[in-house]
């Protein structure tokens, strides 16, 4: 099996306790070349259009602040019409930035309906060689004030040569209440 | 009825478990650099047993500093990797360690036109110890008879100057000839590190 299930670290629903983090803190290691993290049916809770984010740790730490350069794209619509694009973001992407968590969906609705949906995939997170990329690809939905869907590309390299053994998801502001994230290995 | 009690009965063999069933990804071959490859080819394995085959690339690294990674293909009726002609578009984003860039547009210095070019699909990778290009790329249905090649292909890039720079290229080889071998290289200079993996998508 070329994709392998290693866990799903969340599977909560909006009747469970909302969790302001989620943490992977095993199961990343030289098993496998990459890895993908599928989030879906992700919802917040406490905040207003939070976004969705992530970060790394190696194993010489316990925090999760690891330098990165991003890049953030982003196209648009609104159920209305009025406002569509396709536009870079640089108050979304990063320049070597440390202690920063990346966004990988911006603006996530609340509304029981809303959800958002993201795949993250890390390449070589065990090399000691090379930094780490990872690729991104996420749709999100609101139907507060402007009422619109976000499908948005987040991609870059995290800037370390060690070995990225930890990795946490969480909005900037309030909770995860609904949700599955698992996490698969490619082999 | 050919129940499971039955065939044990018939056969004088114990049959337990679900049935197998077949792996939906799976990895057909893996090309890993030796350090001073000119190239990274498949010649087996692309063929009809899947609709959709996919070239997983973890930290290809270049010798030479701002290369292009490229690919091209050759159809059975071919003798080289020279003349399947690729309509084919090249968008990409990038941003610098220093802010210097943020940015995202479209690439028309490495789309074709119905080039036999080999096709640009990771721009600009730096050659330093730790610099590297990671992505996927995507053939659909290569053994068609009766359709054009479609491919996509996303590939991240710590290019030189400290640069992230991902890129979205896509388009067809224009030939309904069975497609049965790729290539990839860089633009100049030799694959030093790195490996790729082809994966063929199962047909159900």
């Amino acid at each position: 099996m070329a994709l392998t299930l290693i866990s799903t670290p969340l599977d909560i629903t909006v009747s469970d306790t909302a969790v302001a983090t989620v943490s992977i803190t095993s199961g990343i290691d030289d098993t496998y070349d990459s890895y993908e993290f599928h989030c879906v049916g992700i919802h917040p809770s406490g905040a207003s259009l939070p976004n969705f984010v992530f970060q790394v740790g190696t194993a010489a730490e316990s925090g999760y602040d690891r330098n990165m350069t991003t890049a953030y794209f982003a196209a648009a619509n609104q159920v209305s019409g009025t406002w569509t694009g396709l536009y870079y973001s640089a108050n979304e992407d990063q320049q070597n930035s440390a202690q920063v968590f990346q966004m990988l969906a911006h603006g996530a609705g609340d509304e029981n309906d809303d959800s958002s949906a993201v795949i993250l995939k890390l390449y070589e997170p065990s090399s000691t060689t090379y930094v780490k990329h990872f690729v991104s690809v996420a749709q999100m939905n609101h139907h507060n004030s402007s009422n619109y869907q976000l499908n948005s590309y987040a991609s870059g390299y995290i800037n370390t040569t060690a070995a990225i053994t930890r990795i946490q998801f969480k909005f900037d502001a309030g909770n995860i209440d609904a949700g599955t994230i698992k996490m698969f290995g490619v082999s | 009825m050919p129940t499971t009690a039955n065939m044990e009965k018939v056969n004088g063999i114990v049959i337990s478990g679900a049935p197998a069933v077949p792996d939906a990804h799976t990895l057909i071959a893996t090309a890993t650099s030796d350090g001073s490859d000119a190239s990274l080819s498949f010649t087996l394995g692309l063929d009809s047993l899947y609709d959709v085959y996919e070239f997983h690339f973890v930290n290809i690294h270049a010798e030479t500093d701002n290369v292009n990674l490229t690919f091209q293909v050759n159809a059975t009726d071919g003798a080289d990797f020279n003349d399947s002609h690729i309509t084919s578009t090249f968008f990409s984003a990038g941003q610098t360690e220093a802010g210097a860039y943020g940015a995202l547009g479209y690439e028309a210095d490495f789309d074709q036109a119905q080039g036999t070019a080999y096709q640009v699909i990771g721009l600009y990778f730096g050659d330093q110890n730790d610099e590297s290009g990671s992505g996927v790329m995507t053939l659909y249905a290569p053994s068609s008879t009766t359709y054009i090649k479609n491919w996509t292909s996303v590939i991240q890039v710590v290019t030189r100057d400290e640069y992230t720079r991902i890129c979205y290229s896509a388009g067809y080889i224009n030939d309904t000839t069975a497609i049965d071998e790729i290539s990839f290289k860089m633009s100049s200079g030799e694959i030093q590190g790195g490996e790729i993996k082809m994966y063929g998508v199962a047909k159900s």
